[in-house]
């Protein structure tokens, strides 16, 4: 049984990510992020029920639509600002951006611009961690494209061979870009591509927080007893589309609305005050509170030195 | 001194760097309990275990990104891959992923880790076993590109990339694994971005690198022996970072420079070269830059094919003999 203080975790988290992504949003339309930045809103529920059940010294490992990971894990909201819009004290200098983002300190092993291309890092941590003993679990998120991509099932491979503590959260959202999942991916369930190598794999609801976090828990416990992988597919959503700026032609109204109805948000919120556990005006209070918080955040990363050119030539190499 | 073949000196460097420093791991496909396909690791698993010394599945990009995600939690692992060749099917993770993750988080991470791979020609394995990449290496920002040409390269230089903090590809040229050479007794640790001078002369500079410097030391012999030649031969040993200051030294004073390549023509790292002479030296040549490298064609397998491409020492022979005339 979660306490009232954990699932209070949870919504926080949640709510903030989700101000964190309109505060990117808007920065993006005002010309402040370069290049694309892909939001997070939507999928709240898996970076955080996930990441909820890791310890702080644990691994994950993210994706392009990564910023809820890495609030989920722990990063600064001014820096992961300062970030995006490419300014100096950013995690990266500014060098980076919205998709590489790797946070020492709270043992993320950063956003990635390929598809799939962090999942064999998350693999080669738990492999790490394995050789040095130290009980780690890494997770490695990656989106229902990597689905299709090779290095997926070479990386499932050598995590079942070596029994590695690593658990593969995929994040279905229907969608890789413009073109939807299902029309380019055979082999029904998804959840199959890890029992195909006796994986314990399995689907649940990823907007639904208390349920990623508990598919994750039993996965980090098995890792963590020496019981090797897991394979959990999450279904979810992403309400902005691919990056700021996506019409979303291809999805229709009707679909919207029913993903709009199983927003994690809101069905935490009626769940804790059904269950008395808060008033609902004590939950508006905390998410003016939590809203203030990321648009301060948002505001210091602006008035952040920008990068200065000078230094480009350092960080190729080590000193 | 002890002489040892090209392919045990990569063996005593591993085993010297991974008794010292017990994060030192390797991986890769029939390294451990099969000895490598060309036995340049045999014994490391009966020494070290399995443990330390893992047979890996036939899958080069779970291989190498498993070996970056160790080497940014602590460890720091050897990935062998077992042609050159067969980097193309895990570049992703070389150029996209290894290379650029230090400077991407603005230096947060160190990424001390080497891929071994046996590159080049002369064992007519035809044209997916047999090139030579080290250019493709060159082009990418971010790595270190070692190619030795000596058993006492080998082992030093090895050690110097296991220790490095930066990704380091370390080429290793296939047909050099059984030939000898005296390497010194004890810890052996040389020191990556130094070129040798290994002919001095003073006609003509020869630049080379791998198993084109058995054949340009050759080529030099005959030319001082049958054309009053003298040239210089140079060693690259490592094209990034890359010695200029030793190779631009060398140029001037034989006021004449060769590169020989066995990469293929179009952008071959003697490309680079050239350009760095032309910019820092031009004034100071008495002739053109000569290129002498592997046409731009794919690698044929028959000997005849292989041999009419790959430079060999008639080749360097007769053209600097004409060159320098
Ligand atoms: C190897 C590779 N191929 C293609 C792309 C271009 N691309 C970026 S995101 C994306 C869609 C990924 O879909 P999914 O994994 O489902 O993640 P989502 O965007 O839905 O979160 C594509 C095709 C890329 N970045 N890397
Ligand atoms: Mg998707």
């Amino acid at each position: 049984m979660l306490t009232k203080d954990k699932l209070l975790e949870f919504y926080r988290g949640m709510v903030t990510i989700r101000a964190f992504e309109e505060e990117v949003r808007k920065m993006h339309n005002a010309g402040l992020a370069p290049g694309l930045v892909h939001l997070y809103s939507g999928q709240e529920a898996v970076g955080v029920g996930a990441c909820a059940a890791l310890n702080s010294d644990d691994y994950i490992a993210s994706h392009h639509r990564g910023h809820g990971h890495c609030i989920a894990k722990g990063s600064e909201l001014d820096r992961l600002f300062a970030e995006i819009i490419g300014r100096r004290s950013g995690y990266g200098m500014g060098r980076g951006g919205s998709m590489h983002i790797y946070d020492p300190a709270t043992f993320n092993l950063g956003t990635n611009g390929i598809v799939g291309g962090s999942v064999p890092l998350a693999t080669g941590a738990a492999l790490s961690a394995k050789l040095r003993g130290t009980g780690q679990v890494a997770v490695s998120f990656f989106g229902d494209g990597v689905l299709n991509q090779g290095i997926l099932f070479e990386s499932l491979n050598m995590a079942a061979l070596w029994s590695l503590p690593v658990v593969f959260v995929c994040e279905n959202n229907g969608y890789g870009e413009f073109t939807e999942i299902d029309d380019v991916t055979a082999g029904r369930p998804y959840a199959k591509r890890g029992e195909a190598f006796d994986i314990p794999s399995e689907k649940a609801d990823g907007m639904d927080v208390l349920a990623v976090h508990e598919a994750v828990s039993k996965a980090v416990t098995r890792a963590r007893n020496g019981d090797g992988p897991s394979f959990l597919i999450f279904d979810t959503y992403r309400y902005s589309g691919h990056h700021v700026g996506d019409k979303q032609e291809y999805k229709d109204d009707e679909e919207r609305e029913l993903w709009l109805s199983r927003d994690p948000i809101p069905k935490l919120a009626d769940m804790l005050v059904a269950g008395k556990k808060i008033k609902q005006a004590e939950l508006d209070e905390l998410d003016a509170k939590i809203k203030v918080t990321v648009i301060a955040a948002a505001n210091q990363a602006k008035k952040m030195p920008e990068p200065d050119a000078d230094d480009l030539a350092r960080h190729i190499y080590a000193a | 001194m002890a002489e040892l073949t090209y392919r045990e000196a990569v063996i005593e460097g591993i085993a010297q760097e991974m008794r010292r420093d017990e994060k030192v791991v390797f991986l890769g496909e029939d390294i451990g309990k099969a000895g490598g396909v060309f036995k340049a690791t045999v014994g490391l698993w009966d020494e070290f275990g399995d443990l330390r010394v893992r047979d890996t599945p036939i899958s080069e990009q779970a291989i190498l990104g498993a070996a970056m995600g160790a080497a940014m939690t602590g460890l720091r692992p050897i990935a062998e891959i077992m042609f050159s060749d067969f980097l193309a099917v895990c570049w992703d993770i070389v150029t996209n992923q290894i290379a650029k993750s230090r400077y991407m988080t603005g230096g947060q991470v160190d990424l001390p880790l080497v891929i071994r791979t046996a590159n080049g020609g002369g064992a007519r394995f035809g044209a997916q076993h047999s090139q030579s990449v080290e250019n493709w290496a060159m082009m990418i920002p971010g790595i270190k590109v070692v190619a030795p040409s000596t058993p006492a390269d080998v082992k030093g230089l090895l050690a110097a990339a296991i220790r490095d903090p930066d990704p380091v590809i370390f080429f290793e040229q296939k047909s050099l694994y059984a030939t000898k050479g005296e390497v010194p007794d004890g810890e052996h640790v040389d020191e990556i971005g130094k070129a040798k001078v290994v002919r001095e002369g003073d006609d003509v500079t020869i630049l080379a690198l791998a198993l084109m410097v058995p054949r340009a030391l050759e080529a030099a012999e005959r030319l001082q022996a049958e054309a009053g030649i003298s040239a210089s031969v140079v060693d690259i040993r490592s094209l990034v970072p890359l010695d200029t200051q030793t190779i631009l030294s060398q140029v001037k004073k034989t006021a004449r420079v060769v590169t020989v390549e066995e990469n293929p023509r179009l952008c071959g790292w003697g490309a680079e070269i050239a350009s760095i002479i032309a910019e820092e030296c031009f004034y100071d040549l008495d002739m053109p830059i000569v290129r002498i490298t592997t046409p731009h064609i794919p690698l044929s397998s028959a000997d005849e094919l292989e041999d009419a491409m790959i430079p060999s020492a008639d080749r360097i022979f007769e053209t600097v003999r004409q060159e320098v005339d």
